[in-house]
């Protein structure tokens, strides 16, 4: 059952990039269809410094994937797909209920359950729920009312967005991104392609600014038309002001109350690491509340949810805390640093890694960390190494992340011998791919490396637990017992 | 110790003339940019993440 304040879907546009992961994460779900017929796939992004293009660059889309590494698309979109989903599992008869216009007021935290109470226009009502997914958001009420911390750190600086609708050719389906231009709208500037002919224009505009007068339209004119040239025409769809913090919840699980996304993280958008990793959040945490839930699994596998994603989150705010640094400099001399990588890589290839606008969402991988086996497999590629999230790869007429099971899959790469294996009641289905199912090699390439056969145990949501040259159900029951904190 | 604190550059008294001399009629500011600059390639082209931390450390004072 999911409880949401408002009626429908999100308004307001805010997130704009989504990754190849939630896209991949969103097929398994039956959703990445329409997101990707409408979603906008770019590739190329320019840097310019001042009135200068000082480099550009194309993301050089990696072959042999399902989906590209990113599509912009304005987030009520991606939530509309996700809900017309729902709705079509519902007619097919899946227990899911949307209650929109009911708020939470009040938890009341037990030892084995909450005490929820909800108001509606028709008056308040109380829930007592086994397992309750704190999703609120930043400013989660949910956190507040059972007083946890959300520490780390503020960005005294705020940024103006404005989706505007145009028709103009002077601007191609590219990310653009200028450090202080010389027209001045902003200290920084990022101009984005969306589907419908709107685009995302983000000013940085400072810290101390008068928000009301900053969202006049006829001020949000000045700046798009400083920045766009005054022969264009635009319709403004929407703006906001934004602040930005990059700071996390210590733990994520607390008893039977959960939080994911920004209500357990929150991070700036340089790198597009929010929605991302909120996806990446639940996708972690569905297998393991449906195994502990159906007595699969002793509850401690939600331990987990929290020591991965945390170490998630801990990366996603690292990296969008220096790209934040590098586009908002703190001091006169990190000033003086970033200027001088743009000057150098203007001419010189070598500063261009230097210049960061945002390292844009890739899935954490779970190096290490308890659930995560061991790498058995002699010459095995960096990639796939145990706690990776599986790449996609063509396979057949098909691709490989549609082929692996729901559950646990066993994957085998020309090995011999192996079948499913079960383990205390936990099933891992055994998917057998040889060489003539791989036309491409990019199969080969990203699971064998050097090796001649592989056997990978994978998660249900497509992480590696383990991997190794030959099928030993010895290790693989190990391996499983492991994978769902059985050990 | 990878990094070489020894004496390594022949003509020491040229190198460090011709240094203090790109500075001559730069304000504070393009001094700054400059010794930016000058860093930055320097580090690239050392590369060694462990020589590049040991120098910035010396630098920062201690031995
Ligand atoms: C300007 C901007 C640009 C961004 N760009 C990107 C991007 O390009 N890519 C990306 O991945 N991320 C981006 N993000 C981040 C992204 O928008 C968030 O990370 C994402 O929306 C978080 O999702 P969430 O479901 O955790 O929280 P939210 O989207 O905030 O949803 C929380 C929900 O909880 C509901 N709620 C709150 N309190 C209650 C209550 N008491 N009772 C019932 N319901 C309640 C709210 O109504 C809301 O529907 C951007 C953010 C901003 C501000």
């Amino acid at each position: 059952m999911l409880l949401d304040d408002h009626e429908g879907i999100g308004q307001g546009s805010r997130a704009i990039c989504f990754a190849k992961r939630s896209l991949e994460i969103a097929n398994r779900y039956g959703c990445a269809g329409p997101m990707l017929d409408k979603g906008v796939v770019w590739n190329v992004g320019k840097v310019f410094h001042e009135d200068r293009q000082i480099y550009e660059f194309n993301l050089l889309p990696e072959e042999g994937h399902r989906f590209p590494a990113f599509i912009n698309l304005a987030q009520p979109y991606f939530e509309k797909f996700l809900v017309e989903r729902v709705r079509e599992a519902q007619a097919q008869g899946a227990p899911i209920e949307l209650r929109g216009k009911n708020r939470l007021e009040g938890i009341e935290v037990k030892e084995d359950h909450t005490v929820l109470t909800v108001a509606t226009p028709e008056g308040n009502y109380d829930i007592l729920a086994d397992w309750l997914i704190a999703a609120d958001g930043a400013g989660s009420p949910m956190r507040g009312m059972m007083g946890l911390d959300f520490e780390g750190r503020v960005f005294q600086d705020s940024f103006l967005i404005a989706d505007i609708r145009m028709l103009s050719e002077n601007f191609p389906t590219e990310r653009w991104f200028w450090f202080e231009p010389s027209h001045k709208a902003g200290a920084s500037t990022l101009l984005h392609k969306q589907p419908d002919d709107i685009w995302r224009v983000d000013f940085q505009i400072g810290w101390d600014v008068d928000r009301a007068e900053e969202l006049k339209e006829v001020n949000v004119r000045k700046r798009l038309d400083a920045m766009l040239g005054p022969d264009v025409e635009y319709e403004i769809v929407w703006t906001s002001i934004y602040t930005f913090q990059c700071r996390r919840m210590k733990q994520f699980r607390h008893g039977r109350v959960i939080f994911v996304g920004d209500s357990a993280h929150q991070v700036s958008p340089f790198g597009a690491r929010g929605a991302n990793s909120g996806m990446q959040d639940v996708d972690n945490l569905g297998w393991k509340l449906g195994m502990v839930i159906r007595g699969e699994a002793p509850d401690k596998l939600l331990d987990s949810y929290d020591e991965e994603r945390a170490a998630a989150a801990d990366e996603n705010i690292l990296n969008s805390t220096r790209a934040t640094d590098f586009i908002t400099p703190k001091s006169r001399i990190s000033h003086v640093f970033r200027n001088a990588v743009l000057a150098l890589s203007e001419t010189h290839a070598f500063a261009r890694p230097l210049v960061n606008s945002g390292r844009l969402s890739v899935p954490c991988i779970y190096d290490g960390l308890s659930l995560t086996g061991e790498d058995a497999l002699t010459g095995g590629p960096e990639q796939t190494r145990p706690g990776s999230p599986c790449p996609d790869a063509p396979l057949g007429d098909g691709f490989l992340l549609s082929a692996l099971d729901h559950g646990f899959t066993l994957l085998t790469v020309d090995a011999n011998d192996a079948a499913d294996v079960s383990e205390g009641g936990i099933v891992a289905r055994h998917l057998s791919i040889e060489k003539g199912d791989d036309p491409s090699g990019a199969l080969a390439r990203r699971y064998l490396g050097e090796a001649t056969s592989a056997v990978y145990l994978i998660r249900p949501d497509q992480h590696v637990i383990a991997r190794w040259d030959t099928y030993d159900e010895i290790a693989i029951r190990a391996a499983l017992r492991c994978a769902c904190a059985k050990e | 110790m990878p990094l070489n604190t020894k004496s390594n550059i022949a003509g020491a008294d040229e190198f460090y003339a011709e240094l203090i001399k790109w500075h001559d009629g730069l304000s504070d500011e393009e001094s700054a940019a400059f010794n930016a600059r000058l860093i930055l390639l320097l580090a690239n082209h050392i590369g060694d993440r462990t020589v590049l931390s040991e120098a910035l450390q010396i630098a920062g004072g201690s031995d």
